[in-house]
């Protein structure tokens, strides 16, 4: 039995399909997902959502979302999702190079925890990217 | 009278305005069909949070069981003492008096609630340049320039608009909101269902009431002349009339965050609500800004079909003016040669 999914921001649905297996960067560690799977509510953080059928693999960067798992459906919320093959490295590299520069440099006005969710969100672009092709 | 010339360059004139004002009305409405997607675009988020929401309201006992009370701080109410009201014009002009109303509707809102001191946040140049013109821009929150000041503008972000532009102003306003610097937000917008279902309408975002409900503390409809007008427009553009069929995609999305009474929360659901409530006010900004970027390329596409055809007459009068002038010219000339010849 595959396991459908949906990804669905403010702006528009990102993607939707089966897969075998899907893993979500849940708010308190990443979570694995098979069919049948518990119902389950979660907050979702910066990561990487891998969606695997066979042996295919999708991979989505998003940021701040939110998940419900069904036995046969998972669907999820996020603020911002980005297929792999979407995302611009160039602009994630100059993101995280921002973002490291404010922390090296940091000082007492500097917006520490913005900055690290800047570096975070850019180094897992960058890393989903590097599935896109 | 003028001469054949100079009328005939004043033809050619008008002719390139109306190829211009042509070329807009097309443009806008090519903008108007991607606003419009948009705007369906961004329902299935906010109807999923929406039902999340209310399921979790029961949950994670938002409400005091005993009094009623609500036990979060962006569905507390107070007087309205200070608020605080977003206004959502366009950045550019030549879209008739799509600007000139919703400014017309700012002030009146401000007169209702004299009495409150009310902060002004601009989305959009035009509703910008009117607050200047008029009122005190103060950005300082610690500080007050009178009864109405213009506290912050946000000009420029409408062309591309993202989730995050509304996200951003969304969470100063839940700052200010939950520090009670204001008591209430409104926003006024033109709200946009299809090119003959708009209205004007002030829509309060904080405190939340009811989860799903808008409630709106001023509504302004069209006029039927403005109706029949667009309507008209809209077919030669080739844009439907009708809203968007949303029923299907209503229904898969309130099929979320439903499905069950056992779910395992990863998080304990207080803590959800608490996380997803930001999220709803955003997307209510964002709406309201999509909605008024459709209503916006709608009003310059009436404005630029009105523009055409008043080219068109304009072409029509100058051409027959023009023929006049010439057949004038060549009867003069006929008399000169007629009584040159005589005076031989």
């Amino acid at each position: 039995m595959p396991l459908n999914f949906e990804i669905v921001t403010p702006e528009r649905q990102v993607a939707e399909g089966a897969a075998d297996e899907i893993q979500i960067p849940g708010k308190n560690g990443y979570l694995g997902i098979l069919p049948g799977h518990a119902p389950l509510l979660s907050e979702l953080g910066v990561g990487e959502i891998v969606c695997r059928r066979g042996r295919e693999a999708r991979h989505l960067a998003v940021a701040w979302g939110f998940a419900e798992v069904l036995p046969d459906k998972v669907t999820i919320l996020a603020e911002t999702a980005e297929r792999a093959e979407e995302i611009d490295v160039a602009r994630a590299e100059r993101a995280r190079d921002r973002a490291e520069k404010r922390l090296r440099e940091a000082q007492e006005e500097t917006d520490f925890e913005r900055a690290q969710v800047a570096l975070e969100r850019a180094l897992i672009r960058i890393q989903v990217a590097g599935h896109g092709h | 009278m003028a001469n054949v010339l100079d009328i005939r360059r004043r033809i050619r004139s008008v002719r390139n305005t109306r190829q211009i004002t042509k070329a807009m009305k097309m443009i806008s409405a090519a903008r108007l069909r991607r606003a419009q997607e948009r705007a369906l675009g961004a329902r299935p988020y906010g109807q999923m949070l929406t039902n999340i929401l209310k399921s979790l309201v029961s949950r994670a006992e938002i409400y005091d069981p005993e009094t009623g009370e609500p036990r979060h701080p962006l569905l507390a109410r107070r007087p309205e003492k200070r608020i605080l009201l977003i206004v959502v014009t366009g950045d550019r002009g030549l879209a008739a008096a799509f600007n000139a109303n919703i400014t017309k509707a700012a002030l009146r809102f401000l007169r209702e609630k004299q009495g409150s001191s009310i902060d002004v946040v601009a989305v959009g140049r035009k509703g910008r340049d009117f607050f200047r013109r008029r009122y005190p821009w103060n950005p300082d929150p610690l500080m007050r320039l009178g009864p109405v000041q213009l506290v912050a503008e946000h000009v420029g972000v409408l062309g591309k608009l993202q989730f995050s532009d509304a996200g951003r102003l969304a969470e100063s306003l839940i700052a200010q909101y939950t520090e009670e610097k204001i008591d209430a937000v409104y926003v006024l917008y033109n709200e946009f269902k299809s090119v003959i279902a708009q209205r004007l309408v002030v829509e309060r975002v904080l405190p939340i009431g009811e989860l799903g409900a808008h409630e709106f503390a001023q509504a302004e409809e069209m006029t039927r002349e403005e109706r029949e007008r667009a309507a008209r427009v809209a077919t030669s553009a080739a844009i439907s009339t009708q809203e968007a069929d949303t029923a299907a995609m209503d229904e898969h999305a309130a099929q979320f965050g439903v499905a069950s009474q056992d779910y395992i929360y990863e998080q304990p659901p207080q803590e959800l609500f608490r996380d997803l409530l930001p999220k709803y006010v955003a997307i209510q900004v964002f709406r309201a800004m999509l909605e008024s970027v459709a209503a916006e390329h709608a009003a310059r596409m009436t404005a630029m079909d009105s523009a055409t055809s008043n080219a068109s007459d304009m072409i029509d009068a100058l051409t027959l003016t023009m023929n006049r002038a010439r057949q004038a010219a060549i009867t003069k000339e006929i008399i000169e040669i007629v009584s040159g010849a005589a005076a031989l």
